[in-house]
Parts: structure tokens; C-alpha cells; sequence
């Protein structure tokens, strides 16, 4: 989709905390969040969606985005 | 510096358990997870250290030729994550990333997904909870998760029960390796179950076995490579010892020995005792007077 803002503010749930933003796709939500850059993995509502995919995935209202980094593990 | 103070003793010891049998320990040391050559039959968990500085001590005190590492939420222009994938690539050993806190297969398979594509890697340790208190595997889910991440070309490490039956439906759902717990995450319990680890044993010869979970001690390691399993996999015993890097040590030399124990052949346990000392020729001994 193309970039840009939308009218109506956009409700979602970001790694479980409600959010408030006006990014259209999830590759807006993540550059917006400052993650773009680093090692990141994505998923909405429960569904793992490729970097390559980011950028088409638009994201709706009520959306669950999950944005994940490496962390120690046993 | 406490935590450094051991470093020059704990290598010592490990130098007199490993050298004397380094032929024997190069070739048990090395053994094969779909197709990669591993040489070193301890996994750690990279969770719950003092320090990164400290972790990364242990690993390489430990020998392990795997880590494990997770996934967890990132916080906004946060770099948490990024830091410690580069600690980990310093590292230069091989990553295993697991799915711990997933309650569904669902949960399970997106982790797992996530986790390719973070660490670039398509094994995956796989743990699907059933019960908060106990952590034990669900089972089902397991089942369900480790076929679906199969035949989407993932190289599956399930963490579970000693159950046989389980056992072979991860088998025939792909796996070849399997790891079952020793007592539930965290407990240091060590072999809980002996007589039905014993029996996978047993029953699978040629799947890698690798017990995953529960051990506190070195002796646990070592029990369970006498029994013959192929690896250990740990964490808490080693990050939470007073002192980490000695622990690390002491499990891998553990672990070596274990593994020479289970090769060289354990002898027949007997139910009555059996003099050592040959009793011909025992002097004061008499046949018709034995009191």
C-alpha cells in the first residue's frame, strides 16, 4: 500500500499495550516505534508476517501487533 | 570478583578430567543433530546470568557448542535485542532458539517463525506449556506444532515428557532429535524419573536423545550420559551457581566423563555383594571353619 497517514486515528494493540497512531501499513508502525533498523521480528493478530512482507500488510483497527527482539532464552 | 576468582582452578580441573582421555572425549565429544557435527554434547541456556560479561564467561567455560536464546516484546527505539544478538554472534558458537512461555501450538509456530527470521537459523526449541506451576509440555500441542513446523522445513527440537508414546509421535511427526525433561524447568531435581528415561533409551537407539530441563548438578549431567542420552541441555544450575563460570566448568567436565563412563560400559548393578579381593587363598579362612 502506499505510504502516508490516514483521516481517522488507527486503535491498536502494540505488544500488548493499546496504541493510538495514524500509520497506515505495519513497515510505517515499525519505522515509526524506531525499530526499522535492528533486529526485529513482526506478527499480527497472531500471525508471523515476514519483513518483506511488512510494508504491504496494512494494519486495521483492533489490530494485535507483536514486534520482537533476541533476549536470552533457556 | 568473586566471579572470576575460580577461573584459573576450574580450568585446572577440567584439563586433568579431559586430558588424560582426550582421544577417548574428541571422539564421544562429537555427535550429529540433523547433519551438523556438534563438538560438544552440553547445551546451554544464555537466561538468568549476573552479567553479560558473566555469560559469556560461562559459555566459553562451558564448551558448549550450542546456546539457546529467545524472542521478547521490544520496546520503542529499544536496542536490547540487537545488543544481545551481537554478545551472541561474539560468541561463535551455534544458536537455538526456543518458544518458552507459548500455551498453544498456535503461539508455538508463529514464535518459531519469528524466530527464523530474527536469528537466521531453521532450528527451533520447541516448548508448548501446559501448567504454570509445573511447566510440563502439552503434549498434543507439541505433536501438532512440531508438524506443522516440519514440513515447513524447521529442524525441530521438542521439549518433553519421558512418555514413549509421545516420544514416537514427535518421531513420526519429523523429528529426529527429542529431548525429554530430566524434573520440570527451574527445579534442579535432576533425573526424576530414571527407570522411564531409561526405557526411551532404550527403545529409540538411534534417535538423538538429549535430557532438557531439571538438572541442578553436575552428578545429574553425568547420570544422565551414563544412561547413555546424547546431550544435556541447562540453564539454571549454571546461572544461578554462586559462581557461574565455575559451574559452567564443572558441568562440561561432568558431562565428559558421563559420556566415557556410558562408553567404556558400566559394570552389572547386583543385588548382593561380591568380594573384590580374589578369596582363594585368604589366610585364617577355612572351609569347614567360616565363623
Amino acid at each position: 500500500m502506499d505510504g502516508g497517514h490516514r483521516d481517522n486515528p488507527l486503535n491498536i494493540i502494540l505488544n500488548g499495550a493499546p496504541i493510538t497512531t495514524d500509520v497506515q501499513s505495519l513497515a510505517e508502525l515499525v519505522d515509526q516505534q524506531r525499530l526499522a533498523q535492528l533486529r526485529i521480528a513482526t506478527a499480527v493478530n497472531g500471525r508471523f508476517v515476514a519483513e518483506t512482507e511488512r510494508a504491504r500488510t496494512s494494519l486495521q483497527q483492533g489490530d494485535r501487533v507483536e514486534i520482537v527482539s533476541p533476549r536470552q532464552g533457556g | 570478583m568473586k566471579s572470576c576468582r575460580h577461573d584459573k582452578a576450574a580450568e585446572s580441573v577440567l584439563d586433568e578430567v579431559m586430558n588424560p582421555h582426550e582421544t577417548s572425549i574428541q571422539r564421544d565429544g562429537t555427535f550429529e543433530v540433523y547433519g551438523t557435527k556438534l563438538a560438544s554434547r552440553l547445551l546451554l541456556g544464555t537466561a538468568g546470568y549476573p552479567s553479560p560479561a558473566i555469560l559469556s564467561a560461562a559459555v566459553n567455560a562451558s564448551a558448549a557448542a550450542v546456546v539457546t536464546v529467545s524472542l521478547r516484546r521490544e520496546t520503542a527505539g529499544g536496542a536490547t535485542g540487537q545488543k544481545f544478538f551481537d554478545l551472541i554472534q561474539d560468541l561463535g558458537v551455534k544458536v537455538l532458539p526456543n518458544t518458552a512461555g507459548c500455551r498453544s501450538a498456535r503461539d508455538a509456530i508463529t514464535t518459531a517463525q519469528m524466530a527464523r527470521e530474527v536469528f537466521g537459523t531453521d532450528w527451533i526449541k520447541l516448548e508448548v506449556i501446559a501448567n504454570d506451576d509445573t511447566l510440563q509440555p502439552d503434549v498434543f500441542g507439541l505433536v501438532e506444532a512440531a508438524g506443522v513446523l516440519s514440513r515447513d522445513g524447521f529442524k525441530v527440537f521438542p521439549y518433553t515428557t519421558e512418555d514413549l508414546s509421545v516420544a514416537e509421535r514427535l518421531q513420526r511427526a519429523g523429528c529426529s532429535v527429542i529431548m525429554p525433561w530430566g524434573a520440570p524447568i527451574g527445579t534442579g531435581q535432576g533425573i526424576a524419573h530414571r527407570r522411564s528415561l531409561e526405557s526411551l533409551r532404550a527403545y529409540f537407539p538411534d534417535v538423538v536423545l538429549i535430557i532438557d530441563a531439571g538438572i541442578g548438578a553436575p552428578s545429574h549431567a553425568a547420570e544422565a550420559m551414563e544412561l547413555g542420552f546424547d546431550a544435556v541441555l541447562l540453564n539454571t544450575a549454571v546461572a544461578k551457581a554462586v559462581d557461574p563460570v565455575g559451574m559452567a566448568a564443572a558441568f562440561a567436565g561432568a558431562i565428559a566423563a558421563g559420556r566415557l563412563g556410558f562408553t567404556a560400559g558400566l559394570m552389572p548393578m547386583r543385588d548382593m555383594a561380591v568380594p573384590s579381593t580374589p578369596v582363594a587363598g585368604t589366610p585364617f579362612f577355612d572351609l569347614d571353619n567360616d565363623s
